[in-house]
């Protein structure tokens, strides 16, 4: 298999955004923005519909002017460089294959822009094709292939020119769910092939999560919260990055009292003891623990852990893990999840216990 | 052109425009038909005079070029208007709308003889050049074949511009700006992307248009002068001004044959609801 491109001699471009706003009359749809984007990462721009995400993508592409701010590429202003001077590779919602071409003559099309030799055409095209897997399919137009092929037709494309940035818009938002986790894995093993900066909007959590060096997550034009998977998931700074990332139960706190690396606050009549990830002076505050990091047992776990007592009203069987309905003394609903194969079935309407580690919980501000 | 899913009660839909073309169409082609084989005398007479007659193949021959001309003249202007009208601004596109629209609402005469107002001898055109010293003679505009394809450029641009805006319009926007995002140039985007996606419009408009212009009467009979008789006007020539009723028919068989070949050839290459858009 051909490799012309090794991890690290492409021509990846770091990219800083500062201040960029962008408003559509009245309508604010990015607020201030500011964000570094390293050399060779694998950024994801998350977000619900509407969040700014995919504006945000069309300013870097150069397709759309902000309002305020700059854009620089390895310390040059680009923030008024047309798309078509950027060179970015980008894929498309939906491929923007061009229907009258073949597979092969669109794939040849960004080279014969840049003045290629036919010969270096041929052999650029006839390497990528092999590289994402679609020999056999050169002379077929777009309209006759599975949405698979179509999709790695639009990455062979946008990747075939070596651009120091590639851009991704929803690609894999038409595909079903294994198609998808295939394409995924492909998109990781591109990143890591080429070494190109890859910026990738999705509105798809487990995605971002699961493709990622790092998650940018926006919501109302706003970026809320940049940082690796990992962090984002399990520290996250406020509660609608919590929610947005995966299921959390919160648990509202009365009075939290910081000391040192810990705070410490009453639910019921049970001290909680979290980590203090946030400052929150004064403020009402609620405990966050995921799902699958509380366990159900019939007496308190003590050691490093916090307890609270639960009646179960319900599971939910998923096959590897099932997930536990309770609820607190005082009204409020949880969620366990456990995985099937070590816990036997818990009775629903029986008193339990719901532990989970120190480390595990932590603090987010209320209504925030 | 009916389906065979079309179920029997959606034919009563059908029916007057079905019964119209029958009774008016039809059944007096027919007739056509049957003259052309009998007048004067039974017999394939008329179709080898037809195959003879050195005035008949010039007509033939003339109408076939000035209906190139005209579907050339037509399409580019087509495509121009068409262009401004799907991707202009909306003062643009109100503009296009009117080009559009306006010579719909004006009769095929009144605008026949507004050219000739305009191009012939003493007409706007040369004495504007005239009296500005540009020209000592008129310059023959009018009354021959330029004037007869001015006139039906003029008439046909509408009827092309809908299949060719409908064409533009069902281009996605995303492929224009993935080429743009891989540096093509715009003028590069138009002629290798946004054009070739056009060309199932323009075969369409052409065909129309080609089509349209091999039957036409009123244009080439006051902007010809009768110096460039077309097919049709010979057919009249032939039945109103002449007892030769068997040719002239022979000619509207043949016309109406071509015309079908034509419109075979376009279902081949297109549907014909793209056309409507």
């Amino acid at each position: 298999m051909p490799q012309s491109m090794q991890p690290g001699d492409a021509k990846a471009a770091e990219i800083k955004a500062v201040s960029i706003g962008k408003t559509f009359g009245a309508f604010h749809a990015l607020k201030n923005l500011s964000l570094d984007i390293g050399r060779g990462e694998f950024l994801t721009l998350l977000g619900p519909s509407g969040s700014g995400k995919t504006t945000f993508l069309m300013i870097l592409a150069g397709f759309t002017a902000p309002t305020t701010g700059r854009l620089m590429m390895d310390g040059k202003d680009i923030t008024d460089v047309p798309a078509e001077d950027r060179s970015y590779g980008m894929v498309f919602q939906g491929y923007a294959l061009f229907p009258h071409l073949t597979v092969e003559q669109n794939i040849a099309f960004p080279l014969k822009v840049r003045g290629h030799s036919s010969a270096d055409v041929k052999r650029k095209v006839a390497e990528i094709v092999e590289r994402v897997g679609l020999t056999g399919h050169e002379k077929k137009l777009p309209a006759k292939l599975s949405g698979g092929q179509q999709q790695r037709v639009a990455l062979a494309r946008a990747l075939v020119f070596e651009p120091s940035v590639l851009l991704l818009d929803e690609p894999f938002s038409a595909l079903d769910k294994n198609l998808r986790e295939m394409m995924q894995q492909e998109v990781k093993r591109l990143h890591q092939e080429t070494g190109t900066t890859f910026v990738f909007v999705t509105h798809d959590q487990s995605e971002a999560l699961a493709l990622s060096s790092r998650v940018a997550i926006f919501n109302h034009g706003e970026l809320l919260q940049v940082g690796k998977p990992q962090d984002v998931y399990e520290r996250p700074s406020n509660r609608f990055v919590a929610e947005f990332l995966g299921e959390i139960n919160l648990l509202p706190l009365d009075t939290v009292e910081l000391n040192g690396e810990t705070a410490a606050g009453k639910f019921e009549d049970r001290t909680i003891v979290l980590n203090k990830s946030i400052t929150l002076a004064g403020k009402k505050a609620v405990a966050a623990v995921r799902p699958e990091h509380m366990f159900i047992s019939a007496s308190p776990q003590t050691s490093d852990c916090n307890a609270i007592t639960c009646r179960v009203e319900g599971a939910t069987y998923f096959g590897a893990s099932t997930k536990y309905h309770l609820r607190t003394r005082s009204g409020t609903s949880l969620a366990v999840s456990m995985p099937t194969a070590s816990t036997s079935p818990i009775a629903p309407q029986s008193d339990v216990w719901v532990s989970w580690p120190v480390h595990q919980g932590f603090l987010l501000p209320d209504g925030g | 052109m009916i389906g065979k899913s079309i179920t029997s009660r959606k034919i009563l839909l059908l029916a007057p425009l079905l019964l119209f073309l029958g009774l008016a169409y039809v059944v007096p082609f027919l007739g056509v038909v049957r003259w052309s084989f009998t007048m004067p005398e039974v017999g394939l007479g008329q179709y080898r005079a037809l195959m003879t007659d050195p005035l008949v193949q010039s007509v033939f021959i003339r109408t076939l070029r000035i209906c190139l001309i005209v579907t050339a003249a037509v399409l580019v202007t087509a495509y121009a208007i068409a262009y401004v009208w799907v991707r202009g601004s909306s003062v643009q596109r109100m503009l296009a709308e009117f080009c559009i629209l306006v010579p719909f609402w004006i009769s095929v005469l009144t605008r026949a003889f507004g050219w000739l107002a305009m191009l012939s001898n003493r007409g706007l055109i040369n004495t504007w050049l005239q009296s500005a010293g540009i020209i000592s003679e008129p310059l023959a505009l009018a009354r021959n074949e330029l004037g007869v394809i001015i006139g039906m450029t003029h008439f046909l641009i509408p009827f092309a511009v809908f299949p060719i805006a409908s064409a533009m319009r069902s281009i996605d926007e995303r492929v224009l700006l993935a080429a743009r995002g891989m540096g093509a140039s715009r003028t590069r985007i138009f002629w290798t992307v946004f054009v070739p996606l056009t060309y199932g419009g323009l075969i369409g408009a052409g065909l129309i248009v080609f089509v349209f212009a091999l039957g036409f009467f009123v244009t080439p009979a006051i902007l010809g002068g009768g110096r460039s008789v077309m097919v049709a006007e010979l057919v009249y020539l032939r039945i109103f001004q002449s007892p030769d009723w068997g040719l002239g028919a022979a000619i509207s068989v043949v016309l109406v044959l071509f015309i079908g070949a034509l419109l075979a050839l376009m279902r081949r290459f297109i549907k014909p609801a793209h056309l409507i858009g």
